[in-house]
């Protein structure tokens, strides 16, 4: 449930470099937590982001959440798919239900968050 | 902090894999499959639900109809044995102490189900306004289950050892064998569904439970957490006592006018709310739909043409009308069905619309 090419963020956010580039979804302890995401309001393309600042925000049924950034870059793709199968984000969060996409200014941020072994200590779960 | 209690059957919902939270004081379970899901099976089949924490207060004496005719704003005056009805309770300023089903046990024997939260101060308010009549906190002996649902007769008459059929609306029954533990059944909910509250021993509900679930099975029918509960009882147009309604909110001013019974002779409350009848409330509470998307949550601003009109108290996101809706108080003038008016969600003016409640009502016979 929490794959080992990831990095996570405290705010359960995940990261994933690709070509330099960082895809950004929230995790399944995430998904779980908020249940029955119905609405999801992502930045549009272009849009700058900030480390562990707010970068869009996720309705379920229960209650509303932000997002945040797991680092600073430019949002260079967005998935707008979840405009209309908002679902995916429970049901696959490290795949269909990936967020955004984010040209980083500094990968450095990218080295600092979390593995998936750090990642299971803080939410108090052993990966299974 | 204090302790949170735990009902009968919390080990039940735990091995059941329900998730489980604080409420009222209270560990419940919040859900088990998903709201959503939970939601899906009640409209369309069944689903069983603990709510154990609801309070129970008998009132018992030649005096206890009476006591409850003053106490409540409804008319318990035409309550026969083995009837119920629903009431706000009102303190002399007309505000709502709390929302409760009243049923008729015999002359002598009201049994007022209350709220979780509410349950130790309605007790001591009961207490004070009874006459003739005494008021007993049945709370920690009394268990109760809610079983919801088209299929729910089918499946609780393959335990029951009554004819449900002959169960009306609002009706109950007592000493009613389920599944072999003595229960009083009434045809009552909060989902909008056709179904049954179940009252019983507190330690036998894990067996009335699995009772249940087992009988249940083939219909489909699934446990159900407190999340579900919102979102049907939303979707009904039913109140939320404390998010709703509270002692700072009448029954005039929630659409809760019906309750009040004029011709019934005094009650707590009344003289406040006829003078609010004839100056004519300044608020009520409405629902609304939200045209964009996004949910508006308890608390957030209800406006008209950039002007703060309402707050909103009830809002989610209704898994079986599949749209944005709630509830809240806004000015009379813009309380009329079709007012346009926009959520302050966040900052952002998201566009609504007010709507006849409630947002989901079953079709007839089934």
């Amino acid at each position: 449930m929490y794959p080992q090419d990831l990095r996570y963020s405290s705010e359960h956010e995940w990261a994933r470099v690709e070509d330099g580039r960082i895809r950004v979804g929230i995790t399944k302890f995430a998904a779980d937590r908020l249940s029955d995401v119905v609405f999801i309001e992502l930045p549009a393309p272009g849009a700058s982001v900030t480390s562990m600042q707010p970068f869009g925000v996720v309705e379920s049924v229960k209650a509303v959440s932000d997002l945040y950034a797991p680092v600073s870059g430019t949002v260079v793709e967005v998935n707008t798919s979840l405009t209309e199968t908002p679902e995916v984000v429970n049901t696959d969060p490290y795949g269909s239900g990936w967020m955004i996409v984010v040209d980083p200014k500094d990968l450095r941020e990218f080295e600092q968050l979390m593995s998936r072994e750090q990642y299971l200590t803080a939410i108090g779960e052993d990966g299974e | 902090m204090k302790q949170l209690r735990r009902t009968s059957l919390y080990d039940t919902h735990v091995a059941a894999g329900a998730r489980m939270v604080p409420f009222a004081g209270w560990e419940m379970p919040v859900q088990y499959s998903g709201i959503v899901d939970e939601h899906r099976a009640v409209r369309t089949r069944a689903g069983l639900f603990d709510v154990s924490h609801m309070g129970e207060v008998a009132v018992t004496g030649p005096g206890a109809r009476g006591s409850v005719q003053w106490l409540i704003t409804n008319d318990a005056g035409r309550l026969r044995p083995g009837e119920g009805l629903y009431s706000p309770m009102c303190a002399a300023h007309g505000g709502i102490l709390d929302d409760l089903t009243v049923f008729c046990l015999d002359e002598g024997r009201f049994l007022l189900v209350v709220n979780a939260a509410t349950t130790a101060q309605d007790v001591r308010w009961i207490s004070g306004q009874v006459s003739d009549a005494q008021a007993d906190d049945r709370s920690e002996e009394l268990a109760l289950l809610a079983l919801q649902g088209p299929r729910a007769a089918a499946i609780l008459q393959r335990i029951a050892r009554t004819d449900l059929a002959t169960l009306r609306a609002f009706a109950m029954r007592e000493g009613i064998d389920v599944g072999g533990v003595p229960a009083i059944v009434s045809r009552t909910g909060y989902t909008g569904e056709d179904g049954f509250e179940i009252v019983c021993p507190w330690d036998r509900a894990p067996a009335v439970w699995n009772s249940l679930v087992g009988a249940g099975r083939d219909d489909g029918l699934v446990p159900c957490g407190l999340g579900a509960r919102d979102t049907l009882r939303l979707e009904a147009g039913f109140m939320l006592y404390g998010s709703d309604i509270d002692e700072t909110t009448t029954p005039l001013e929630a659409p809760l006018a019906w309750t009040v019974k004029w011709d019934k002779g005094d009650f707590s409350g009344r003289a406040a709310l006829a003078a609010q009848k004839a100056r004519g409330v300044a608020r009520k509470l409405v629902g609304f739909e939200l045209l964009d998307r996004a949910i508006a949550r308890p608390g957030y601003h209800l406006t008209s043409g950039g002007r703060t009109v309402g707050t909103v108290t009830s809002g989610t996101f209704g898994p079986w009308v599949n749209k944005s809706i709630g509830m809240g108080y806004v000015e009379r003038a813009a309380a009329g069905t079709g007012t346009p008016l926009e959520a302050d969600i966040r900052g952002k003016a998201a566009r609504a619309v007010v709507v006849k409640l409630p947002f989901y009502r079953r079709m007839a016979g089934s």
